[in-house]
């Protein structure tokens, strides 16, 4: 199956109930390889219960996970790399024995470990913390080694929930930075958020997920054209807008207007009914945020 | 299997590298090693020689014992003693008036001075009555008796063997003891090390590499060696102490040669039939089936409630109904004692949560063989399914935040 082969992760009509409480309904996404692929969704919409279904932390219900091709098993956790919401470390532990630990417990020889481990520290520049305790460190600090033992095996797939929760600007920028560059390698990467704007920068992929179903999901580009209401923001030197046959207006102050393209007309077709009355300053075509198309898209389910 | 040992060797070098371990460790033998040195050591001061003043027209001869000396004085000497006791060469004056008697010392009479005095007194004035009352004191003599049961034990086989009741207390409570301590300490230490992982938000990290019961079990394995470590250091550094300390004051007090080794044979011998009709071989091997069985079955239940609660302060519930047999059992210890076949004894020592301490107090008095085996089937059934069980609400339990755990929720949980 060609779709098989282009996508690394297929979750297929996943169902997953906790008693009387239903945290996924059919839920379904597919993550093309090398993607930056977004999981957006208020809280409680099911996110993280996805996430721990393809990390094996729980079983679905029903539905199928496939990973590369075959359905899930236990040895694609040393291919999957996750850093939780809820994540932190053992704080009486010191910094380089625990990064060993976890990365063992991922698969990874002692000793491959230990030199994978000094790369990224190096890298990052944090070598003096190896003998440091965790309670020593301050939380940016720590969440630098928690992005570090969860890239540390070079998986396949990383899944990072709320990855920039808990870093101070500057940081976040740093591990954004590192993100990007395992991206360009050609890791494929899941980034889930609640914060639609932070997405949009990064993400070329989407999935809406809002009380456990999947809503939308595909290219940023196709969902937002999908979700482009043909709108325009016009500024105009002087003078009042006039609906016409062209357009509609939705709003307007002064001299700022948003206007709506009527059926069948063109945006060369706006200009010209406008320029007749009064000069234009700007013409912007208007496209949705993320955010606005996310409030769409849940008022008309 | 590699993932799981990797579990067990961190839980275990964190725990033994603790400073609270080190000094744990050495200063338990430490204070062990004091209970046996103090006694020795408080013997050996007892044995100064006192010499103590009788006052002449007192009229009574003591016999001087091995570290009392009497002395009688001049009348006049014994009643300026009375009044000023400083720079005298005696320990104490005994002065007698009539049936009035006195100690007079310008320091505190040790009890065990006083003790044996009125001892001596008692016995003089009691024989010297009876000679009055015209009873012969020979005759006295010769009725006195006195017996000493040797109980025998005849087993299947026809052989017997000397029972001895002493022994088996001994042991049976030792073990016991051991049993309940070693349950509650490295259980409740599971249970901590449970909700340091869920309070310090490590465990989905960890269990997104490992099953949740893996991560389970390789925290309770790790415990019970670091239990098991303790212990053998334990009892390694309390036989060096002891023996180490006991050398030197023997030596000081020139006692080694009293304790020679023919001396040492015969304690040997003593020992060897005061635990003679007791089976010591089994109960070793029962000691360490019960020992690691019982503490498997709780650390699981204690791990499910350590998974259950945010934090320590909310484990109360859920312990208590945890700890109940456990306690009740070690409260049992003495009546069960005291009746060791009985029904009581019996069926506590059936039921899994009750079975690792009672057994081993049951055991050095004699258990029938298939009374043992139905204990340790049930027992091995039991952890078993306790281990199950915990591992299920273990693997919800540890991934729930905030939501205040309560039996109903943690029903449910068993169910997912």
């Amino acid at each position: 199956m060609p779709q098989n082969m282009k996508d690394l992760l297929i979750v297929k009509d996943v169902v997953k109930q906790y008693g009387d409480y239903t945290a996924l309904t059919n839920a379904n996404i597919s993550v093309p390889k090398g993607s930056i692929y977004g999981l957006l969704g208020p809280n409680g919409a099911g996110k993280t219960t996805l996430m721990r279904i393809i990390n094996q932390i729980t079983a679905p219900d029903s539905g199928e996970v496939i990973f590369d091709g075959e359905p899930l098993q236990k040895h694609h956790i040393s291919e999957i790399g996750y850093m939780p919401e809820e994540r932190g470390l053992y704080k009486k532990m010191k910094v380089g024995e625990q990064a060993l630990y976890l990365a063992q417990l991922k698969g990874m020889s002692y000793n491959e470990a230990l030199e994978k481990l000094k790369f990224w520290f190096e890298k990052l520049d944090i070598l003096s913390w190896w003998n440091k305790k965790v309670e020593e460190l301050s939380k940016g600090m720590a969440q630098k080694i928690q992005f570090i033992v969860t890239v540390i095996h070079e998986p396949k797939l990383l899944i990072f929930d709320e990855p920039f929760s808990g870093f101070d600007p500057i940081n976040a920028a740093i591990i954004r930075k590192e993100i990007l560059e395992l991206a360009e390698k050609g890791t494929t990467i899941i980034f889930s958020t609640h914060r639609m704007e932070s997405v949009e920068e990064i993400c070329d992929h989407i999935a809406l997920i809002n009380k456990s179903k999947t809503l939308l999901e595909g290219t940023i580009e196709d969902i937002k054209k999908q979700f482009t209401a043909n709108t325009f923001e016009v500024v105009t030197s002087s003078g009042k807008l006039q609906e016409n046959d062209v357009f509609t207006i939705v709003s307007g102050k002064d001299n700022n207007y948003h206007i709506k393209l009527k059926e069948g007309k063109s945006a060369k077709e706006i200009l010209e009914s406008i320029l007749k009355d009064t000069e234009i300053i700007s013409f912007k075509k208007e496209t949705p945020t993320m955010e606005d198309i996310f409030i769409k898209a849940v008022n008309n389910a | 299997m590699h993932k799981i040992w990797l579990i067990i060797k961190r839980e275990y070098l964190v725990r033994v590298r603790k400073k609270s371990f080190i000094l744990m460790t050495i200063l338990g033998p430490i204070l062990m090693a004091a209970l046996f040195i103090v006694p020795t050591y408080l013997a050996t001061q007892t044995q100064e020689n006192r010499i103590i003043a009788l006052n002449e027209d007192a009229n009574y001869i003591l016999e001087d014992s091995e570290f009392i000396h009497f002395t009688t004085i001049p009348t006049s000497e014994a009643e300026l003693l009375k009044t000023d006791f400083s720079g005298s060469p005696y320990y104490a004056l005994l002065y007698i008036y009539g049936e009035n008697f006195t100690l007079y010392s310008n320091q505190q009479i040790s009890l065990s001075v006083s003790k044996s005095i009125e001892r001596q007194l008692e016995q003089l004035i009691e024989h010297e009555k009876l000679k009055l009352l015209g009873i012969d004191l020979q005759i006295l003599e010769d009725a006195s008796t006195e017996i000493n049961i040797t109980t025998k034990i005849i087993s299947e086989d026809g052989n017997t063997s000397n029972s001895q009741a002493e022994a088996s207390m001994g042991i049976g409570f030792l073990s016991g003891i051991l049993i309940y301590m070693f349950i509650f300490m490295y259980g409740t230490m599971v249970m901590r090390g449970v909700i340091e992982e869920k309070t310090s938000r490590i465990v989905e990290v960890i269990i997104s590499s490992v099953k949740p019961f893996q991560l389970m079990m390789g925290k309770i394995l790790g415990v019970a060696l670091v239990g098991l470590t303790q212990f053998v250091l334990w009892i390694l550094l309390t036989i060096i102490i002891s023996t180490v300390a006991e050398l030197a004051f023997l030596d000081a007090n020139v006692m080694a040669t009293e304790m020679n080794s023919a001396d040492q044979s015969v304690i040997l011998a003593q020992v060897a039939e005061f635990t003679g009709g007791i089976n010591l071989l089994q109960i070793f091997l029962a000691f360490i089936f019960y020992f690691l069985a019982g503490y498997l079955m709780y650390s699981a239940l204690f791990a499910a409630v350590g998974s259950a609660v945010d934090a320590e302060a909310d484990t109360q519930q859920f312990v208590l109904p945890i700890t109940i047999p456990l306690i009740l059992s070690f409260v049992l210890i003495t009546p069960i004692m005291e009746n060791p076949d009985g029904t009581l004894a019996f069926w506590m020592s059936m039921i899994p949560f009750t079975s690792p301490v009672i057994m081993m107090v049951r055991l050095p008095f004699g258990v029938a063989n298939w009374e043992l085996a139905l204990s340790i089937g049930i027992l091995i059934a039991s952890f078993i399914a306790t281990t199950w069980l915990a591992g299920r609400i273990y693997r919800t339990g540890i991934l729930m935040y905030g939501k205040k755990a309560t039996y109903k929720e943690i029903w449910k949980w068993l169910k997912y």
